[in-house]
């Protein structure tokens, strides 16, 4: 410890927090874009900019703290009712939001942001700013301080409203003649953590005439003095019609790390040494604390920002709910007490359990093996044992899980970025944000999602003028949602747009030479084309799709998670991409089968169909290969277990059982195998550990008889395959 | 005391030493995690003989390689008697198929003698020392030389 530097620890927890703090400022700007007002809401969204804008002052991160300043008085503004959050000015609260959000993973990776950007939001912040309240704030920007707010507090109704309760508002605060006595004493904590007293009061001074007396009685002769104790105290005699909260909200960040006595005139009883934490004081200090625990509480009264709820299918808080009242939907995310757990030790709990799951296999099996009688106690344990490790597998499974909210927020930035882009006007709706998917997944279905979040935008909704024509409103609609269905996770991506122009679809797939021109599809075969490799409906390449990476790379990114996408297209109402995934990417739907005496795992996604072939099914194809006939197309027939040189190519393959393989062009090909035993789930592991990539092998799981069976990549074999399945000259064969 | 036996422990070392094909073979114990019976291993696609393929280590994925193959002297016919000995390595760990456990000896590091240079034979590279016990001659396996990735690349 004591060689390394104790900031970037706590500097790293403050970005940790600091990404907390950016999604409840996401859910905030999503209430107040739905036509909530609620002063909870605006309030979370002050907080969260304010406390990113604290830690950051005492990093001394001066663009992140520069701009966070900027948003705020304009949040300000917004909280005491000076400024209105008109749809322009919450549009450019997003933006300001994007802003905020690089601004911090830049300090954080101490990469350089957009400046250019920055500016031209900051712009817009000062315009909004200017117009509505008359304050000028530029001259404070240039030498900005983390405590301070520059903004002139004109905000004439009490904090206690804006912050807590409105019904306690006190409608205009009385003018009195006696101020506020604080009585400041700070601990020497307060100054190890980098506060400074001055900034404090210069805070003070911003709310009113401020008499401030130094009390410099206890310092000791300058032999005894230790650089490091705090010595002064102030008094500070404040005259202000700033209610106490407002007062107290000074000594936000520093409430744990000086004794402080406010004497109010309206209110004597507020008096309290130390400071107890007020409730809505709970955003305590970035600053100060190494250890900050995942706040519980941004704001008491909308409590947590993070719904931890496990059931899916909840349509939550960002948008579709916030019609029914933004209070209730807020109030219905009580606070749960949360651990931040390595992911790493979950990841052994997970391995742990896994192998669990499959020692109980193991132990059914040697049970059922042993004949003993299904009324036994032995059988009767087992059942029960089963019965918990199952549960427990379900439940370790679901500590992986997050909800795909962070994921859908970034999609709402692309939204916006990409349609501002080029020229249109459309907005992001969200469903279910609360279904849980394994992290992993979400990691993996991040760049996929953006593609197909951008076709939306760029070909899925029409130009306005179209829209306009087409009697729809200007601005168009993504809807983005997630849902838990027979143990898969359903992600779509559904436009409002014109849906697939099919004979242009078709005509293009003609002149790229896709389809044979005059080849009959169905409206489904057509909608299928998008997913060919190298096409592209853009009738002009733009600057956000088209650029070459087509629907083909989002399809095959889904195939690798282990999921499947479909299309569904209504000609005039829009076209809706459908992404089915496992829950999980530890277990996987496989199709146990036999070859050369080997068990194998073939992941069921990648099968087609399954044929037994007659006699007219095989043709022969040049000396050392056959192809079969499926449905008037012919597909290259290969044998499994000589492609993974378990054994040579078989005399006949009359009856032998084939898996029909789709490759990632469309394409098919037909493995020969001896059996097929089952489909089952089985658990993943990987090889890669071990051993390294052996070609057609994409890891290995474990059966119920303790045996290790492989899982194969069966496209990677068809790729790779020599294709002999015949019997061959013996030379040829020792070659092959 | 403690100062004494450790500069004992330091000038010693403990080896297990067993058999492959008809000569005996060592390896520092401190790299060996267990002793298993043989079972049957699951074959990889496209491995050189050497390796068996793979077996279930509670839950883990153990590559097996057949050491007296990959030490030249053909391949193992496996059986009941036969005997893995799963080695972790720094990064790896990996199960060596022998025909059997013969003994643990303690072996002063200066009785160590270098083995002779003699390019051509393949399996020396595979051999970082020599010790002489009880009139056998023990020779000390390199492992990490046997090791499935490090010997992939070779072949």
């Amino acid at each position: 410890m004591s060689d390394e530097d104790p900031m970037i620890e706590i500097k790293a927890s403050f970005f940790v927090e600091c990404e907390e703090l950016l999604e409840s400022l996401q859910d905030g700007l999503q209430i107040m874009d739905a036509g909530g007002t609620g002063d909870e809401t605006i309030n979370v969204v002050f907080r969260a900019v304010h406390s990113i804008k604290g830690g950051a002052g005492a990093f001394g991160l001066d663009q992140l703290v520069r701009f966070a300043h900027q948003f705020e008085s304009v949040l300000d503004g917004v909280r005491s009712g000076a400024i209105t959050a008109n749809r322009n000015a919450i549009s450019v609260f997003f933006q300001s939001g994007d802003i905020l959000a690089d601004l911090v993973r830049s300090a954080r990776d101490a990469t350089v942001a957009d400046v250019e950007r920055t500016q031209s939001v900051l712009k817009e912040l000062e315009t909004i700013l200017g117009h509505d309240s008359n304050e000028v704030v530029e001259d404070e920007i240039d030498d900005f301080q983390p405590m301070f707010l520059a903004l002139d507090l004109d905000l004439d109704s009490s904090v206690d409203e804006r912050l807590d309760t409105p019904e306690q508002s006190i409608p205009d605060a009385p003018a009195f003649e006696d101020g506020y006595t604080i009585n400041f004493v700070p601990d020497s904590a307060l100054y190890i953590s980098g506060n400074e007293p001055l900034h404090l009061l210069r805070l003070l001074r911003e709310m009113g005439p401020l008499n401030v007396i130094c009390d410099t009685s206890a310092i000791p002769a300058l032999t005894d003095m230790d650089v490091e104790k705090s010595y002064l105290s102030w008094t500070v005699q404040l005259t202000s019609d700033e209610d106490q909260g407002a007062v107290r909200e000074v000594f936000d960040f520093v409430a744990d790390l000086c004794t402080l006595t406010i004497s109010d005139p309206r209110n004597r009883e507020a008096t309290a040494t130390p400071l107890p934490p007020l409730p809505q004081l709970d955003d305590t200090t970035p600053q100060d604390e190494p250890s900050m625990s995942p706040k519980a509480t941004l704001e008491t009264s909308s409590n947590s920002p993070h719904p931890q709820k496990m059931a899916p299918n909840t349509t939550t808080i960002a948008t579709a709910d916030a019609k029914s009242g933004t209070r209730g939907a807020l109030q219905s995310d009580q606070p749960r007490p949360t651990v931040r757990v390595d992911l790493e030790r979950i990841d052994r709990l997970v391995n742990l359990v896994g192998e669990l799951v499959i020692n109980q296999a193991m132990i059914s099996q040697s049970i059922q093996e042993a004949d003993i009688s299904a009324n036994s106690a032995v059988s009767n344990g087992l059942d029960d044992f089963s019965q918990l490790t199952r549960d427990l597998q379900d439940s370790v499974m679901m500590i992986r899980a997050q909800p795909v909210k962070t994921l859908f927020q970034r999609m709402g930035r692309i939204i916006r970025e990409s349609s501002a882009m080029i020229g249109k006007s459309v907005r992001l709706k969200t469903e279910g944000d609360a279904t849980e998917v394994d992290k992993t997944v979400i990691e993996h279905l991040a760049d996929p999602l953006t593609h197909m979040i951008r076709n939306a935008v760029d070909h899925g909704v029409e130009s306005p003028s179209d829209r306009l024509s087409a009697g729809k409103p200007e601005e168009g609609i993504v809807t983005l949602s997630a849902s838990h269905r027979s143990g898969r996770v359903i992600i779509e991506v559904a436009d409002d747009g014109a849906g697939i122009d099919r004979p242009r679809v078709l005509q293009i797939a003609v002149e790229k030479g896709l389809v044979a021109k005059n080849a009959q599809l169905t409206d489904s075969e057509i909608d299928n084309l998008l997913f060919m490799p190298g096409f592209s409906t853009a009738r002009e390449v733009s600057d956000l799709s088209g650029r070459g990476v087509g629907m083909d790379v989002v399809k095959s990114a889904i195939i690798a998670l282990g999921g499947r996408v479909t299309i569904q297209s209504d000609p005039g109402n829009g076209t809706t991409f459908t992404i089915s995934l496992p829950l999980t990417l530890a277990v996987l739907d496989g199709m146990v089968i036999d070859v050369a005496q080997q068990t194998l795992v073939v992941p069921l996604n990648t099968i087609t169909e399954t044929l037994t072939l007659a006699q007219d099914d095989i043709r022969a194809l040049g000396p050392l290969s056959n192809v079969i006939k499926v449905r008037n197309t012919f597909v290259p027939l290969l044998d499994l277990g000589a492609e993974l040189g378990y054994r040579s190519p078989m005399d006949s393959y009359i009856g032998a059982i084939v898996l029909l393989i789709a490759r990632d062009d469309g394409t098919h090909a037909a493995l020969a195998v001896d059996a097929i035993q089952d489909q089952r789930q089985v658990v993943i592991k990987g090889l890669q550990d071990t051993f390294g990539r052996v070609p057609g092998v994409a890891a290995a799981t474990i059966l119920g008889d303790g045996k290790i069976a492989l899982i194969l990549d069966p496209v990677d074999v068809v790729t790779n395959a020599v294709g002999h399945t015949r019997t061959a000259q013996p030379n040829l064969q020792l070659a092959g | 005391m403690i100062d004494i036996e450790e500069k004992a422990m330091a000038a010693e070392i403990e080896l297990l030493t067993f058999q492959v094909g008809k000569q005996e073979y060592a390896l520092d114990i401190m790299s060996v995690r267990e002793i298993r019976g043989w079972s049957k291993a699951t074959p990889l696609p496209h491995a050189p003989t050497f390796i068996l393929g793979v077996i279930n280590l509670r839950g883990t994925v153990l590559t097996i390689v057949d050491l007296a193959d990959r030490l030249g002297m053909g391949q193992t016919k496996t059986s009941e008697r036969n005997v893995i000995i799963v080695v972790h390595t720094g990064k790896e760990t990996v199960g060596l198929l022998v025909d059997a456990v013969s003994d643990i000896l303690v072996i002063k590091k200066s009785d160590l003698q270098m083995p002779p240079e003699m390019s051509a034979d393949s399996n020396q590279t595979f051999i970082s020392a020599l010790i002489i016990a009880e009139e056998r001659m023990i020779r000390i396996l390199a492992h990490a030389a046997a090791l499935p990735s490090e010997s992939m690349e070779i072949v």
